[in-house]
């Protein structure tokens, strides 16, 4: 039997005679074992894609050791953020503090390395010894002519979502930097993919098909340079909304940029993404060239897609996400293969999320805000799922239970986004949901 | 700029911090929930981390900073913390690690404790044990170190001595701890091995979940420890006066016999013939067999080794029985690098691998850009280590062979021996093949035989 703590009660909507309300957006309540990280998690996975910069965790070893090549974000061309670089504080710097060593740090790497660029990352104990890393930034700046970037990303200070905004201004401070000779009418940012299993490649090669210019790409197989040109841009492109908004609109207040928000999970918002941008550019071409190319997409997928659902048509499926916005796709994509939500949450979601994914999903869905291992297990259990969209922590709860799980985070090694990510995903819902082993459990 | 030679920066480190180790050795105690005090990421990277090698549920509480506790302090999220986790879990203990946050704001955790006891709308209030794990000093196995050693001084009792033993392992796999529980049953020992994390990270499945996964020392032998006929360690380059068994050696006079771990014929000889001393009972006959069977396949497989060089790398005292157990087989470790800084490896080296020593190389405070950088010159023929080397070993198309922690590339990581005749085996075995496989790999001719 699995109770749920008083102070979560509110970020639980299990009952749905009741009429809908949630709370979220709040500190995680100490003791619950929260899925979430921190702020320096936010910031750091928002970033790190840059392939060309270089990227410096100011503070004890955990931090940048926990995060070394983490997330599985390609890269194109250079690797640099493929490595863990640490000012790997000890005890006496502590005490005397740390910035002469992240000095010495950072100009020994900006020798060996030559990014286009730096990001420094507050730690949690960088501001409480005192250390200026402003200042430290400045100085180097000056000395080796490449943008140093400090983030503030001290962990306690708010959540992962706190991490993103922190992020988004260190960005920020590029844009702007960069020459925009060149840039076309019909051309767009793409911000909020990672190029996780390439999946980047395959967005920008779309947008590219129907005409459209890609500027940069954040953060996603990212380069400085391209960063720094990015306001010359016509339209931001945003996914994982909860991550890159705030760019999006610092870009629309500053340079007149304005933005909408895709996800490129599932048919439906794969299409639309497309759409949605040739819209923008009201070019009646463009747009033949969009639906004669979604229409090509959508039927080479079509005969997988509809074999796969005969094989999983009325399973039940749970997910829990990062951010909100992509638990949307996952719901339809799951309806695409005639499969049901019963489950879902976010670690970062607010309440306007939380509605529409409710309205989403079927009724009687149970809703969770920052939940826990023991809500997640008394949940599925309860629900009777059949499948567990989630990431690494939450894989082994699924496993004990003996329930089917599909990685849609940092470990996916084939892509999910884009039409043939649909058949990906398809292929690895079945081949856990319909695999044998589950018969020699008891259920 | 004073150019050094070695780096100020540590690029892509070869250890991990302080307060993983804590959670670790908290892990192999009954109805134990480990609690990081300091932010939240702390005890989500380090579940993360864990569960991508065990593959098995790893909660670990954490009393959730915000920018008010580190101003005003973290003794009110430290109690809730304590509550929540008591409410949702109902442990037998909580075992509390500090973080790099909580110790630089001052936090006196041992204090807010005490106090806790006082806590009024506590109805059932477990045993707490504190540790200090700053993620600014040592590494992981520092963490695991101080960690069982606080659990000792924290729980164990005097008394008249009885008829057991205490084992504490090192930071070795849940395989490695079951093989040390059959060795010990097979001498018909009565023994207290702590912390035993065996079956908290690498269990069956379940029809109903587990709030703490069953298994663990249990705290009723923890009590008895005091009272044991003698205390075996597997510890080789930590303080040797600050363990667990030290401990015990000094505040209820158990007589503590500090081993390496037992890895290679010669290591784990040492270990039986204490086991025969304690005991007064010759070598159980199956393991008497298991090692002749070891010192047959060294025989037949002698030649495909004899002057491979190998780069190990990893945890010192892991380094120090491998650098044993491959001089034994005529595998030179031409690098022993780790991140921890002990300043003892050399000399440990030295000391169980004396034949050839003066051409290990050892190397502390390192990186896995240091070892990639000597690797490039050193042309070793194999990687011996956790998976972190993968990308080294792909430049250099040589083999690695995954041992201790973490190995986030491969299952099985909670299921691979290093320890006795039998771990030794297994990773004899794995070694010699990897060599082999490469031989046939790198051959245009397909051969089928060896």
């Amino acid at each position: 039997m699995i109770d749920i703590l008083e102070q979560r009660k509110g970020q639980v909507y299990d009952d749905s005679s009741k009429p809908f309300d949630i709370s979220c957006e709040k500190n995680s309540v100490a003791g619950s074992v929260s899925q979430r990280a921190c702020v320096f998690c936010g910031s750091r996975v928002v970033l790190y894609p840059i392939a060309d910069a270089l990227h410096i965790v100011h503070g004890p070893i955990g931090c940048a050791a926990y995060t070394w090549d983490i997330r599985g974000a390609l890269s194109s061309g250079p690797e640099l953020h493929r490595n863990s670089f640490s000012t790997d504080l000890q005890e006496k710097d502590v005490i005397y503090g740390g910035e002469k060593k992240l000095e010495q740090a950072l100009l020994e790497l900006i020798d060996a390395y030559q990014p286009k660029a730096a990001f420094i990352y507050a730690t949690c104990i960088v501001g409480l010894i005192g250390d200026d890393m402003d200042a430290v930034c400045r100085k180097v700046s000056q000395l080796k002519r490449i943008p140093v970037i400090p983030v503030s990303s001290e962990g306690f200070k708010g959540s992962k979502k706190t991490g993103y905004v922190a992020a988004c201004r260190a960005l920020f401070k590029l844009v702007g930097t960069g020459s925009t000779e060149g840039i076309r009418k019909h051309s767009i940012n793409i911000l909020g993919d990672f190029n996780l299993a390439g999946e980047l490649y395959m967005i920008r090669d779309y947008y590219e098909r129907m005409g459209v210019q890609v500027v940069a790409t954040m953060t996603g197989d990212g380069r400085i340079d391209d960063i720094r040109r990015s306001h010359g841009a016509s339209l931001n492109v945003v996914q994982c909304s909860g991550s890159m908004i705030h760019l999006a609109t610092m870009m629309e207040e500053k340079y007149g940029i304005p933005f909408i928000r895709v996800s490129y999970f599932g048919i439906e918002d794969m299409s639309k993404s497309l759409y949605d941008v040739a819209d923008f550019f009201k070019d009646p071409e463009m747009k033949t060239r969009t639906i004669d190319m979604v229409r090509d997409e959508i039927n080479a997928i079509m005969p997988d897609i509809k074999k796969y659902r005969k094989l999983l048509a009325g399973k039940r499926a749970a997910i829990y996400t990062g951010g909100a916005f992509k638990a949307f796709s996952l719901v339809r994509s799951l309806r695409t293969l005639g499969m049901k939500t019963v489950v879902a949450g976010s670690q970062t979601g607010n309440k306007q999320d939380y509605e529409l994914l409710l309205q989403l999903c079927d009724d009687g869905t149970v809703l969770l805000d920052d939940t826990n291992p023991l809500e997640i297990a008394k949940y599925i259990k309860e629900k009777n799922v059949d499948l567990f969209i989630g990431g690494v922590k939450e894989r082994p709860v699924a496993y004990k239970l003996g329930i089917g799980f599909c990685d849609h985070n940092h470990e996916r090694k084939k892509a999910l986004a884009g039409f043939p990510g649909m058949i990906n995903f398809a292929k690895e819902v079945h081949s856990s949901v319909n695999s044998p082993v589950w018969k020699l459990l008891k259920k | 700029m004073k150019t050094t030679e070695k780096y100020i920066v540590t690029r892509n480190a070869c250890k991990l911090c302080t307060p993983l180790g804590a959670c670790l050795a908290f892990k192999g105690i009954e109805k134990t929930v480990p609690l990081l005090h300091g932010s939240q990421g702390c005890a989500t990277y380090i579940r993360r981390y864990m569960i991508s090698h065990f593959k098995e549920p790893v909660d670990i509480a954490s009393s959730s900073f915000s920018e008010d506790t580190a101003i005003f302090g973290g003794k009110q999220n430290l109690f809730t913390g304590l509550k929540n986790v008591t409410r949702q879990y109902n442990p037998r203990m909580i075992g509390i690690a500090t973080t790099c946050l909580s110790e630089t704001i001052g936090d006196d955790v041992k204090h807010y404790l005490k106090e806790f006891q006082h806590e009024k709308d506590m109805f059932y209030i477990p045993r707490l044990v504190s540790v200090s794990t700053p993620s600014y000093t040592g590494t992981h196995a520092d963490g695991y170190f101080n960690t069982v050693r606080e659990i000792v001084a924290a729980i164990a009792q005097g008394g008249e001595t009885q008829p057991f033993i205490n084992i504490i392992p090192n930071m070795v796999s849940p395989a490695d701890i079951r093989y040390l529980k059959n060795v010990l049953a097979d001498y018909g020992l009565d023994y207290v091995l702590t912390p035993d994390y065996s079956d908290t990270v690498d269990g069956a499945t379940w029809n109903d979940y587990q709030h703490i996964p069953e298994g663990g020392t249990r705290i009723h032998d923890i009590i008895k420890m005091g009272a044991a006929q003698a205390t075996i360690e597997f510890s080789s380059t930590f303080d040797a006066a600050k363990t667990a068994g030290r401990w015990l050696a000094v505040n209820h006079d158990v007589p503590v016999h500090q081993l390496d771990m037992p890895i290679g014929i010669q290591l784990t000889d040492r270990f039986f013939k204490l086991l025969e001393e304690v005991c007064e009972r010759p070598i159980p006959v199956w393991h008497k067999n298991e090692r002749g069977r070891l010192l047959d396949s060294y025989v037949d497989a002698h030649k495909y080794l004899f002057g491979k060089q190998a780069i190990v790398y990893g945890d010192q005292d892991f380094l120090v029985s491998m650098a044993s157990f491959l001089s034994e087989i005529g595998i030179i470790p031409v690098l022993a690098a780790t991140g921890a800084k002990t300043g003892r490896l050399k000399a440990k080296i030295t000391d169980v691998a004396p034949d050839i020593s003066a051409k290990v190389r050892v190397l502390e405070n390192a990186d896995f850009v240091d070892i990639a950088e000597m690797a490039a010159s050193l042309k070793p023929d194999l990687l011996i280590g956790s998976s972190k080397a993968f990308r080294i070993a792909r430049d250099l198309n040589i083999p690695l062979i995954r041992i201790g922690f973490p190995i986030h590339d491969r299952f099985g990581a909670a299921r691979i021996q290093h320890l006795g005749y039998q771990g030794t085996q297994q990773l004899f075995d794995r070694i010699v093949n990897a060599v082999i496989e490469a031989n046939q790999a790198a051959s245009d001719v397909g051969y089928s035989y060896m």
